[in-house]
């Protein structure tokens, strides 16, 4: 379970991306919403989705809203998730989102995240309004059902609550480190 | 037939993975009593040759081979006829799989 419920406020965080910047939540201070999405680069759940993110974040963003996408997974025993192959993940596949590497695994751990992906939906006031999948059918784009983040963002935009607040997230679980390791460490 | 289905909990689709098995099987009509193995650790994933949750061996070759990776316990991607991207393998991966089998057994050796 995550650690947040709804209605609870984001966790502030600073992490570097892809992009050569740090990018902090409050840096998105004017934004409509935010979508805080733990993601990675090996687990097929996120390769089937990740096209689909991209769509909804270029289909929200002249709404106001902005992704996150955080990789927290520890690339000693997965290589393909190291800092390097998130650069290029972010290029080839045209993320139009900033891809944050959580090194410490210590936004992870703060917001009780387990898979990837797993989404975080915050409203205007940056209390947490959604949590779970990304929709109902990760094999099929063509077969799902229920849109459950486009759902919760058109229902944040509007100032409303998101008719499903909450589903389990599906994927693979993140690669936590075998030993905590500090900030600073490689 | 001798069938096989290797899975990691880490990876929450298997039960569908081997739903769907089960039901090409009954589909193709093969008597086949599946082998469900639940890897838990790297040694056994070593052991079992094991490339990712779920694998699937039918007379003991994969669904999908996937030559050159690494034994581990992770979710196994599987690259579909359209070129997407799906943790499971298709109904139609599987049944090929199956169809070469039983071809190969209907083959008398030479």
């Amino acid at each position: 379970m995550a650690n947040l419920k709804v209605g609870d406020p984001a966790i502030p965080f600073r992490l570097p991306g892809v992009d050569g910047r740090e990018h902090a939540l409050e840096d998105y201070q004017d934004r409509e919403a935010v979508v805080v999405i733990f993601s990675c680069n090996h687990c097929p759940y996120v390769r089937a989705w990740e096209d689909r993110m991209v769509a909804i974040q270029r289909d929200y963003a002249p709404r106001g809203v902005q992704f996150l996408v955080i990789s927290s997974n520890d690339p000693a025993q997965y290589p393909e998730d190291s800092f390097d192959r998130m650069k290029e993940r972010a290029r080839e596949k045209g993320y139009n989102f900033p891809y944050l590497f959580d090194e410490t695994q210590e936004v992870a751990r703060a917001y009780g995240a387990q898979r990837t992906p797993e989404v975080f939906v915050f409203d205007r006031q940056r209390r947490l309004r959604y949590h779970g999948a990304i929709d109902d059918n990760y094999e099929d784009a063509r077969g799902v059902r229920r849109h459950y983040l486009r759902e919760a963002l058109d229902a944040v935009l509007e100032g409303k609550e998101p008719q499903t607040s909450e589903t389990p997230p599906v994927g693979c679980t993140i690669k936590w480190r075998r030993e905590p390791a500090s900030r600073a460490s490689s | 037939m001798r069938v096989t289905f290797l899975y990691w909990e880490g990876c929450p689709s298997h039960e569908e993975a081997l739903a769907r098995l089960r039901r090409v099987l009954e589909e193709e009509g093969v008597e086949a009593s599946v082998e469900v193995v639940r890897v838990d650790t790297e040694e056994d994933a070593r052991r079992w040759k094991f490339v990712g949750s779920p694998t699937i061996l039918v007379e003991g070759e994969d669904v999908a081979p996937a030559p050159g990776a690494a034994y581990r316990l992770t979710c196994r991607a599987y690259v579909l006829e359209d070129g997407r991207i799906s943790p499971l393998p298709s109904v139609d991966q599987i049944r090929a799989a199956v169809r070469r089998a039983r071809a190969a057994r209907e083959t008398p050796n030479r």
